[in-house]
């Protein structure tokens, strides 16, 4: 009887998260949830169907289009939103479009801080949304072990890691004034292997990014870089090879590093990540300037 | 565990789902070697990637303490601007995993003005590790951290006596301060302690024994926590479920959402919902996380109840079983911690969030503040920053409500300052007033005619809302 009235760590990670979503909901007048189109993103929407069900989530997905994500996630993205019947709101900065921004020709600091930072500024200014669900974990990276599961931004956005408010037990402060919002992350406490066994387990769709394919690949700020269309410029094509390659995270083609792997299925995948000895966030080309780069960009907004 | 990653992931996969997930928290000063301590749990159970590993060994050399060697403390110090400072700043989760149970650290830091953090730490922990450095023994913050884990309600504590390698690995060290630490557990009534002696720094007793301690034939810090039991009498508590939210999708259902805080629930059970103590039975229930459709329900999973007839149930009501009920009451004596810059003022309205409820309410009196050393009671007018109270608190409205020691969840809340909208103190029930009491008679609100009037109006045409007389 003891045995049988215990949930497991999954169960009782998606039970917390799906809490949070639902106090989330009904507490906030304009909330969205932030979809990024990676694992994290996918097992959070997959949660979001669970909370509401058997109604669809009654709040939008929005996406921030630096117009430079992979394709494939571009049609991933699209194919399910409609799958859910979710509404789905895209956002990509006009500045940036205007001066054809790449990250290869302007570096990958302009344009992240332009196409990414900026552009969700600049979104939830336009859309007023004052909550927004985002897919981060406490256990990417070291300023995020510290955040909060609601992590208060003010007006302009920012985050400020002394002045966070306490959060005790599972009850969460929703109160916020006009213009400031909070920036809601119900994986917080799920670790990268949580997330793939979760998707493993519930066969959650994620897109084929993840696993290793022969793809046409060049070496580029000390990653491997895949050539996901034209814009790559030619000289760097030049001495583009054909690898056996795999993205441990989805974000923009040119500074997301690919690893090489055999891996084609999620035990594999699985097998390969526990095995293997170097952190997820290693492929991200924005985090490997300074080891304190990411808390700098939460502050100035980025989630 | 990593030949069967290799040899058979499936089945490795298999275990794994199994597993489940224990919370605790670390306690210790500056100096205790606690960042080391959870440092070295992380690095040992291999779950640090090179390419961290390579940050830190870049960082030891630049701002570590050990020298030549790995400070494995840095693994764990966040934050650029702590790092400078060399402290820790604020509650930061960690995650590790063995093939039994998956770890969440809650690593507070445990300089005396951060109470508020230890608080906030130990509020979601079913375990605390107490860190006393072996050649100092227990300090006044050995006390304080002692005291607040106990007062969250955490019935496990782990003394870690640690930094055993600078007293030449002495039994009698260890000895004489687990002796001193009974009598300071007995004291403060924690259930049940468990000692160990280690060493963050040369790893002795955290995953691995070692050959340093051979008198000492207990468990590893590593082994007590794959097997600690922390399973609480929960089967005989009784069944309480918040209603979080209203799920409406088409006129054919209504379904109430939230989490079981405690108990079990089946369908057909005869239930209440307070606090307008209407009745009903439980018709469906679905499990959220199956998207199915269950016979019975028990806490901590997040579920979906349709009741057998429409009865007016919203967010902020409590559905708990008939036979079994909750005190409905405004009048509360608490635990009060308080969190904020600003001192609590007497009277002032402050926002409560309680379970799925907010309410306005008011302090009456300060009973008495503890000071966290020395467990003595002091007579105060206000509340400052991490002080912590037994208060009198009066709501706006009467709310159902258990005591902490019985219900974490549901004798829990946290209390918001209006203007600022800060969370500015945590709380705690210790007992719920059997009598309602007249908040308006207590802050001598008078009332006009015309409201007046109002109020008769509502009690004679509308007395099923159970309007006060005023």
């Amino acid at each position: 009887m003891i045995d049988k009235d215990k949930l497991t760590h999954l169960k009782q990670l998606e039970a917390e998260s799906i809490y949070i979503m639902r106090e989330v909901i009904a507490e906030f007048e304009n909330p969205a949830m932030l979809y990024s189109v990676g694992k994290d993103s996918s097992v959070m929407l997959h949660l979001a169907l669970k909370a509401f069900y058997p109604a669809p989530p009654p709040f939008p997905l929005v996406h921030v289009d630096t117009k430079w994500k992979f394709n494939e996630m571009i049609e991933f993205r699209d194919k399910r939103a409609k799958e859910v019947g979710m509404e789905l709101i895209t956002y990509s900065n006009p500045k940036g479009i205007d001066m054809d921004i790449s990250p290869f020709t302007h570096g990958s600091a302009l344009h992240t801080d332009i196409m990414k930072t900026e552009a969700l500024k600049n979104m939830l200014d336009i859309y007023k949304f004052d909550a927004v669900f985002g897919g981060a974990r406490r256990d990417e990276e070291k300023s995020r072990a510290k955040e909060r599961i609601y992590s208060f931004r003010d007006e302009y956005h920012q985050w400020n890691p002394k002045e966070q408010r306490p959060e005790l037990w599972n009850i969460y402060n929703s109160k916020v004034k006009k213009g400031e919002s909070i920036r809601v992350f119900p994986l917080s406490n799920w670790t990268e292997l949580d997330i793939w066994q979760y998707i493993y387990l519930e066969d959650i769709k994620i897109p084929s990014l993840y696993f290793a394919k022969e793809r046409e690949v060049i070496e580029y700020g000390g990653a491997k870089i895949m050539v996901d269309d034209d814009r790559v410029p030619k000289d760097l094509r030049e001495g583009s090879t054909k690898e056996m390659v795999r993205f441990r995270t989805l974000g923009c083609y040119p500074l997301t590093g690919a690893v090489n792997s055999t891996a084609t299925t999620l035990p594999e995948i699985i097998q390969e990540m526990l095995l293997t000895t170097t952190s997820e966030r290693q492929g991200r080309v924005i985090d490997s300037d300074l080891s304190s780069s990411m808390e700098k960009k939460k502050m100035e907004g980025y989630f | 565990m990593s030949n069967l990653i290799a040899e058979n992931i499936e089945e490795y996969l298999k275990e794994h789902e199994n597993k489940t997930m224990l919370r605790f928290i670390t306690c210790g000063s500056v100096d205790d070697g606690k960042s080391t301590l959870i440092g070295r749990l992380l690095y040992d159970s291999k779950m640090i990637f090179e390419d961290q590993l390579s940050a830190i060994v870049k960082d030891s050399k630049k701002v570590g303490t050990q020298g030549d060697n790995l400070d494995l403390a840095l693994l764990v110090d966040g934050l650029s601007s702590e790092r400078e400072q060399g402290i820790t700043i604020d509650v930061a989760y960690r995650f590790f995993s063995t093939d039994k149970r998956k770890f969440i650290i809650a690593d507070t830091p445990g300089h005396e003005q951060y109470t508020r953090n230890m608080v906030t730490g130990a509020s979601t922990a079913d375990v605390a590790i107490i860190l006393i450095d072996a050649r100092k023994g227990i300090l006044t913050q050995t006390r304080r951290h002692s005291f607040i884990v106990n007062l969250l309600g955490i019935k496990n504590i782990i003394v870690a006596i640690n930094k055993m390698d600078l007293v030449e690995y002495k039994e009698e060290v260890f000895e004489s301060i687990k002796k001193s630490y009974e009598e300071l557990a007995d004291e403060l009534g924690i259930q049940n302690r468990y000692y160990i002696p280690v060493s963050a720094l040369k790893g002795d007793n955290i995953v691995d024994r070692g050959d340093n301690i051979s008198w000492y034939s207990g468990d590893t810090l590593f082994n007590l926590l794959d097997t600690i039991d922390i399973s609480s009498s929960t089967k005989e508590e009784n069944f309480r479920f918040p209603v979080q939210y209203v799920n409406r999708p088409n006129l054919d259902f209504r379904g109430f959402c939230g989490t079981v805080a405690s108990g079990s629930v089946k369908v057909a059970d005869e239930i209440t919902i307070l606090p307008s103590g209407k009745t009903t039975k439980v018709k469906h229930i679905i499990d959220a996380g199956e998207t199915s459709e269950i016979n019975r329900a028990f806490a901590p999973m997040a579920i979906t109840i349709t009741t057998q007839d429409e009865v007016d149930i919203g967010r902020g009501d409590m559905i708990v079983h008939t036979k079994n009920m909750p005190r409905v009451s405004n009048s509360l004596k608490v635990m009060v911690v308080w969190m904020d810059e600003e001192p609590m003022v007497l009277d002032k309205t402050y926002d409560i969030k309680i379970s799925s409820s907010v309410v306005s309410a008011s302090f009456k009196h300060i009973n008495y503040k503890i000071d966290v050393n020395s467990y003595k009671r002091v007579q105060v007018n206000e509340l400052e920053l991490n002080d912590i109270a037994s208060c009198k608190i009066l709501l706006t409205r009467p709310i159902a409500v258990d005591s902490y020691q019985i219900n974490r969840q549901t004798g829990s809340f946290i209390i918001i300052d209006r203007a600022t909208n800060n969370s500015v103190g945590a709380g705690m029930i210790v007992s719920v007033s059997r009598r309602e009491e007249d908040i308006n008679k207590l802050s001598n609100k008078s009332y006009t005619d015309a409201e007046k009037a109002l109020n008769k109006y509502i009690r004679d045409n509308f007395p099923e809302w159970n309007c006060k007389t005023i």
